[in-house]
């Protein structure tokens, strides 16, 4: 239902410029801010690659996935299990093994949700994505509901990861690589077929597409890159818990995509970047006498939230892009 | 596994499943009827929970606290439709459940702030304490009886709203097709609001009679929803009919699931639900 207005697939000059002069922010931040806010940054390019992944579903296929966050979490407790308590793995060999098992979980879950549309979809992908998330849980043997602790990072061999600095540069090389790569597969016949399944999928079909084996690929896609993203979490953060792989982490993601702006992957960036900073600002807000505003952050973020449906539902994009049309027209 | 053991779980198992239906139902109708997806209905459930645990100590008795409950159950829900819910009937799927997931958090830190987050419990009322003996050595709680009684008498009562009163008529009239029925004089949005309440306070009331057995804590409305979810897709969007047997289905793999295979019973549930996708992908009743 959604889907026809997810757009601004060519990105305007004037949004180049903004994104050209964020990467170069990006790539001076480390040597002016802090570690705690390298840090901090490097988190949200890693949310930022978790939102491309997403927006592949909702902004280019139409489907609303309610459950990506499972395959975010899949890969970080594959780094999780996979590294001794004494000594760092190989980078070469965990990170293709996380991304494959998360593109596994993905394909299997994938062949029973892409049957299903619409609500249909939301729902199953959030169910069987708690069926992870309780299986996680409740088990001693997989962490349960404590999770599992990272001692060391992954050894990459060529470049040092325990340095936080490196570690920002290579996050920052994994988000712009996902990203030129998602814009590729934008514009490739492959992507074409998936946002012509996003417009109309009955006529997609009707021209001799094989919908649900395009929709099987993005989902599964989607899902390896979800676990790009959950592996460097898990490296950064050296620690994995069950909450990686909930429901609020999934509707984080999709709330970064929406507030961004979705289907161009450029507003995911954007809208993950936004988010963080948000969620950062309302923890830390001040106590108001007796009252802890900051404790109480997840009641400003669900006004947040509630508000800015009902006001911006296309988000920062979309209200850039109402300018641009209606200057067009003008014009 | 012997008679009585069996007896015992199958008798959970329904009064699982019927106190799921309560839950589900409300969902399935307002998805039915307004097209709205609620991830917020949990949140209902939790309600409840939380008016009986407040209620029944300040009135004393847990059959006023339940029937004060509905009272401000209903209220909550008409208030809820008229300033929020009214204006996303016709929005897509998405911004439904972004600002639903928006009312999850408010609803949540409400709670936190209003009843702080500590885990409660609720005393079953007197009356009902004390168990019906099975055999000499098993008994079944009198409590549990009651529950699905009371969930059996509401699923009549829905049943007979939806298909024999006027007030029935018009809602089913308004799910087929709204402008018509609009056109011939039916006041659709008040339709609207009081279907909205009665799947508030069907979810409530859930809340209400669990609270005893299951206390009252936070974020007890997540799992609810999730069973909620796989009970609605199995039943098929849009039937009640559906949800109740689905309500039950689910209600008998879950408890003998626990039962017979614990190591997989946390996934049983989700396993039938993929059976039912792959077999009927639009549920079993859809309508």
């Amino acid at each position: 239902m959604s889907a026809p207005k997810a757009n601004l697939e060519a990105l305007p000059r004037s949004v180049q410029i903004v994104l050209a002069l964020g990467l170069v922010a990006l790539v001076v931040f480390p040597f002016v801010g802090s570690d705690f806010y390298a840090q901090m940054v490097t988190r949200m390019m890693i949310l930022a690659i978790f939102a491309m992944s997403l927006d592949l579903l909702q902004g280019v296929t139409g489907l609303v996935s309610l459950g990506h966050a499972a395959y975010f979490g899949l890969a970080g407790y594959a780094l999780a299990f996979v590294t001794p308590q004494d000594g760092a793995v190989s980078l070469w060999w965990t990170l293709p093994l996380a991304l494959l098992g998360s593109a596994a979980a993905a394909l299997v879950i994938g062949f029973f949700v892409v049957r299903t549309k619409g609500i249909y979809f939301i729902m199953v992908t959030m169910a069987f994505a708690q069926m992870i998330y309780y299986l996680f849980f409740g088990n001693k043997v997989l962490g349960g509901s404590d999770g599992l602790y990272l001692y060391f990072k992954p050894d990459a061999g060529l470049f040092d990861l325990e340095n936080t600095r490196v570690f920002y540069f290579f996050t920052l090389a994994c988000l712009l690589l996902t990203y030129a790569f998602l814009r590729r597969l934008l514009w490739s016949p492959f992507g074409r077929a998936l946002a012509g399944i996003r417009v109309n999928e009955h006529r997609m079909r009707a021209v001799g597409f094989g919908t649900f084996g395009y929709k099987l690929a993005a989902f599964t896609l989607a899902g390896a890159l979800a676990g790009l993203a959950g592996y460097l979490w898990a490296a950064q953060t050296g620690f994995v818990n069950p909450e990686l792989m909930g429901f609020h982490q999934s509707a984080h993601a999709i709330m970064m995509v929406i507030l961004g702006g979705m289907g161009n992957f450029a507003g995911a960036i954007v809208g993950a970047f936004a988010f963080e900073w948000l969620l950062h600002e309302f923890k830390g807000l001040p106590s108001l006498g007796e009252f802890n505003l900051g404790k109480h952050w997840q009641l400003w973020m669900g006004l947040f939230i509630v508000l800015l449906v009902s006001f911006a539902p296309r988000g920062l994009l979309g209200l850039l892009q109402r300018r641009h049309k209606a200057g067009a027209g003008h014009g | 596994m012997n008679i009585a053991d069996f007896l015992i779980q199958t008798l959970n198992s329904v009064q699982y499943g019927l106190l799921l239906f309560m839950l589900a139902a409300g969902l399935t109708l307002i998805f039915g009827i307004m097209g709205v997806v609620n991830l917020a209905h949990g949140s209902f459930y939790m309600l409840g929970a939380y008016l009986a645990y407040s209620l029944s100590s300040m009135l004393g008795s847990f059959t006023l606290a339940i029937l004060a409950g509905v009272v401000l159950s209903v209220l909550f829900g008409l208030v809820l439709e008229r300033v929020l819910f009214r204006f996303f009937y016709q929005r897509d799927h998405l911004d439904q459940v972004l600002m639903t997931f928006g009312l999850i958090y408010i609803f949540e830190e409400l709670r936190s702030i209003l009843w702080g987050d500590d885990v409660h419990g609720v005393p079953i009322p007197p009356l009902l304490t004390g168990s019906i003996p099975l055999t000499d050595t098993l008994s079944y709680p009198i409590y549990r009886l009651f529950m699905a009684g009371l969930c059996v008498l509401l699923a009549i009562g829905l049943y007979l709203l939806i298909s024999q009163t006027r007030l029935g008529m018009k809602i089913r009239a308004g799910a087929f097709n709204r402008d018509m029925t609009e056109s011939l004089g039916i006041n659709i949005k008040l339709i609207h609001a009081v279907v909205f309440a009665i799947g508030v306070a069907l979810a409530s009331v859930a809340g209400m009679i669990a609270a005893p057995i299951s206390s009252v804590y936070p974020n007890m409305g997540a799992p609810v929803l999730i069973m909620c979810f796989v009970v609605v897709v199995i039943g098929g969007i849009g039937s009640v009919r559906g949800a109740l047997i689905a309500a039950l289905l689910v209600g008998f793999v879950d408890t003998f699931g626990k039962v017979l295979l614990p190591q997989v019973s946390a996934m049983l549930v989700y396993m039938l639900m993929a059976v039912v996708l792959l077999w009927k992908p639009e549920g079993l009743f859809k309508q």
